[in-house]
């Protein structure tokens, strides 16, 4: 049988779309585990980000973060961090905490560096002006630079989206769970349906996320900002 | 000055009293051995007048305008408004009552038009619908149509119309005074003209009182009812721009109102301003005829140019009021002596 | 992990001190490979894009769909396909390669100043000599950045092909053999030494901007 024939054999055999080896709940381990990392992450980087943009103190942090993330492949970082993480818990630290905890760092750096540059490279004329008019720092940083900063920080949140999904999907080789497991089983049983399946899922996946980023954005940001007003 | 008692009409607005701006012994240094940016000035804007700032790049006045409403604080002297000085008022509550409008316009590219003029309203908490009236008065008041702009974004406007939204921005909370940084600079001379006038014609109608900078002295003569001359931090000569023409202080003064400063005078005075000499028996065909408030510049320059000894004033309705010649033109700078007073 | 066993087996690193070279040696290989591949492909892509603006969305919307495909997906789908052999862990890392450098090619030589482009048309340059001496120069520093980002990414990756077989991966080998066997030894090997090269190449980069950019370096001094 040819891969094509098995994905798809696999992919409408409705036996694989109930229970726990299913496809809709292995989505939706993947898909809880990457927002719930990504929320996680967002909830320190965003903040320091607009802090760090917003006040120009502590930008050395930005410069470091960004080289840091490039320099980490995310393979290293959950196996390095197996050892460790095992000490905690055994079991859950041999595969879920060492992916997840991954997860959380690696999404780190973008939303950072983003919303930092988002903020910073608000023209400094405006923020004058604003000054000017009587805004307090808190009102210049909620009114003039979040909304202006918006594009560059949903790119952001968009890498680090993506940057989840892919580092869940490794996570697989490690013992996670999500739909990644296909990938692996399916390798080690010679499953072909059932690999390449995964892999179209994971794939779907990862792009539907893009898709539906781009798509928040869009109606998030100013139409003045865009250019496509005109 | 509570901003809240502001009234919905222009001359509700025109009623409330406008401010005096006085400048005591001001100064702006920069760390404790550098050299003053701004030094020992003092000058007195009464309420309702327009003074212009005007000087060389690096004179301070830019700095001293700043420091009106803090974005620069003094180090010595005092900056009273109304009689107070501004040290012992909340900064941005100070900020919020005075209309700043500066080079690059700085207009909110994510706001629409109406939302950028609403800005300190909707700071100060105003009720939408009273937002709403303001902003479409202000846009009908610097010549825009609310209906064609409120929607629109700064992306889409031309640099004389966002100069416009930028003024009616300044507008909004109805200040009684302004701060104006260069506004007309990044324009091209014909808008530029173009704002200068209708500016005129807004500052005649809300008397608010302004301080503004320009480098421009011609632009400082044409729109300022008091001159104050920087160089290098400090005031070089202060008053209305006629005695400035007429008797500048020293050298620079001299050299920054030009060489044709007899020439900019005349831009100050009108035909109707001058007695007219009789028409006597003369004809009077083919001679140039002037409106009241044709500038004695231009009269004198189309006098030249049809090569005849006078001209024909006329009165409000078009009938001759007597004859006006170069010789009359001339001596109207006459109540000044040629040198300058050191 | 085994309890009772110590973090780190100095003995076992001692021991495999070639293999371990040999590995870092796979690693550098594969991702030379991936980059000079890539950045020849990129560049053509790039100057199409330059000469048809209409294509360059097109092209950097496909580089990015290839690249938001997890790269696990991507080596195990590919395994089947083209087998156990270097095309299969090349394949994806080039792809990978493109959305970074496609567009700082583009960037690269979009900043060059138009002034500065018509004066040496003014000069009576030649087309090629132009692009040569004028805006291929001018062009390097984005272009370098572009090639540093997708390096020291591509080092990154090539970690991850060591699911293709034990042949493969470079130091991932470590990574993921450590794993199974519950070694730590080995994971902490191979996952720091794959953080030190990334970093160490990083470094070489900027080093190799400096050089590249005296102007930029000249400006740095006259402050």
């Amino acid at each position: 049988m040819d891969i094509v024939t098995a994905t798809l054999t696999w992919l409408t055999d409705p036996a694989n779309w109930q229970g726990p080896n299913g496809i809709p709940s292995r989505l939706a381990e993947h898909v809880a585990l990457s927002g719930a990392s990504l929320v996680a992450a967002a909830l320190i980087a965003l903040p320091l980000g607009l802090f760090i943009g917003h006040t120009g103190r502590f930008s050395w942090l930005i410069a470091s973060s960004a080289n840091a993330w490039r320099a980490l492949p995310s393979f290293a970082v959950i196996g390095l961090l197996v050892p460790f993480t095992t000490l905690v818990d055994p079991r859950e630290g041999f595969t879920l905490y060492p992916t997840l905890l991954a997860m959380i760092v690696l999404a780190g750096p973008p939303l950072l560096v983003n919303s930092y540059q988002g903020v910073a490279s608000v023209d400094r004329d405006l923020v004058e002006a604003a000054r000017g008019m009587g805004m307090t720092g808190p009102q210049i940083l909620r009114r003039l630079e979040i909304p202006i900063a918006l594009p560059v920080i949903g790119t952001g949140v968009r890498l680090a989206a993506v940057q989840v999904i892919a580092t869940a999907t490794l996570g697989s080789v490690f013992g996670f769970g999500g739909l990644g497991r296909y990938i692996v089983i399916g390798e080690d049983t010679q499953n072909t349906g059932q690999e390449f399946g995964g892999v179209v899922l994971v794939a779907t996946l990862a792009l539907v996320t893009f898709g539906a980023f781009t798509l928040i954005e869009r109606r998030l940001v100013s139409p003045g900002l865009s250019g496509t007003v005109k | 000055m509570s901003l809240a008692s502001v009234g919905n009409s222009t001359t509700a607005s025109a009623e409330r009293r406008a401010v005096s701006l006085e400048f005591r012994d001001v100064s702006k240094q920069y760390g404790r051995d550098g050299a003053a940016a701004v030094e020992r000035l003092s000058f007195t804007v009464p309420a309702g007048a327009v003074c212009a700032l005007v000087g060389p790049s690096g004179c301070g006045k830019t700095t001293s305008l700043k420091m009106v409403n803090r974005l620069i604080e003094p180090t010595g002297g005092e900056i009273l408004l109304d009689g107070e000085d501004i040290m012992r008022r909340d900064v941005t509550e100070l900020r919020r009552g005075i209309g700043y409008v500066i080079q690059q316009v700085g207009l909110f590219p994510h706001l629409t038009v109406a939302e950028n003029v609403a800005v300190v309203p909707s700071l100060e908490g105003w009720p939408r619908d009273r937002q709403a009236a303001r902003t479409a008065e202000l846009l009908a008041l610097v010549g825009l149509d609310p209906a064609a702009y409120a929607r629109r974004f700064p992306s889409q406007l031309s640099g004389g119309e966002r100069q416009r939204v930028g003024v009616a921005r300044a507008l909004a909370a109805d200040p009684p005074l302004m701060l104006m940084d260069e506004p007309f600079a990044a324009v091209d001379p014909i808008a530029r003209e173009r704002l200068q006038d209708e500016f005129l014609r807004l500052q005649r109608e809300l008397a608010k009182t302004i301080l503004f900078v320009t480098h421009d002295i011609d632009e400082a003569v044409k729109m300022g009812d008091l001159i104050a001359v920087m160089n290098q931090g400090r005031l070089v000569q202060f008053g209305a721009p006629d005695a400035i023409l007429a008797r500048p202080a020293s050298d620079f003064v001299a050299a920054l109102v030009g060489a044709d400063r007899g020439l900019k005078r005349l831009s100050l005075r009108t035909v109707g301003d001058l007695a007219p000499e009789a028409i006597g028996r003369q004809t009077l065909d083919g001679l140039p005829r002037f409106a009241p408030g044709t500038k004695l510049r231009d009269a004198l320059s189309a006098l030249l140019a049809a090569d005849t000894r006078g001209g024909v004033a006329l009165d409000g309705q078009g009938g001759a009021r007597g004859l006006v010649t170069v010789d009359a033109i001339a001596s109207a700078l006459n109540d000044a002596p040629p040198d300058h007073a050191r | 992990m085994s309890t009772g066993e110590p973090f780190v087996r100095w003995d076992w690193i001692g021991d495999h001190l070639g293999a371990i070279a040999d590995r870092v040696g796979q690693s550098l290989q594969l991702a030379a490979i991936a980059v000079v591949l890539g950045f020849v492909i990129s560049f053509a892509l790039a100057t199409i894009a330059i000469r048809r603006r209409r294509l360059y969305a097109p092209i950097v919307v496909a580089a990015t769909v290839a690249y938001t495909i997890p790269s696990f997906a991507l080596f195990a789908a590919l395994v089947s396909i083209t087998g156990l052999t270097t095309v299969t862990a090349e394949v994806p890392l080039v792809l990978y390669t493109l959305v970074l450098l496609v567009p700082n090619i583009v960037a690269g030589f979009d900043s060059v100043p138009p002034e500065v482009l018509d004066a040496a048309n003014g000069m009576g340059f030649s087309r090629a000599q132009r692009w040569r001496r004028v805006e291929l120069p001018l062009a390097v520093p984005l272009i370098v950045a572009g090639v540093r980002l997708a390096t020291v990414s591509t080092i990154g990756l090539v970690t991850v092909s060591a699911i293709i077989g034990n042949s493969f991966g470079g130091l991932g080998y470590y990574i993921l053999d450590g794993y199974h066997r519950g070694f730590s030894t080995e994971i902490l090997v191979g996952g720091s030494l794959s953080i030190v090269l990334a970093v160490a190449a990083d470094v070489a980069f900027v080093a190799l901007q400096r050089v590249l950019t005296p102007w930029a370096r000249a400006r740095a001094a006259v402050r």
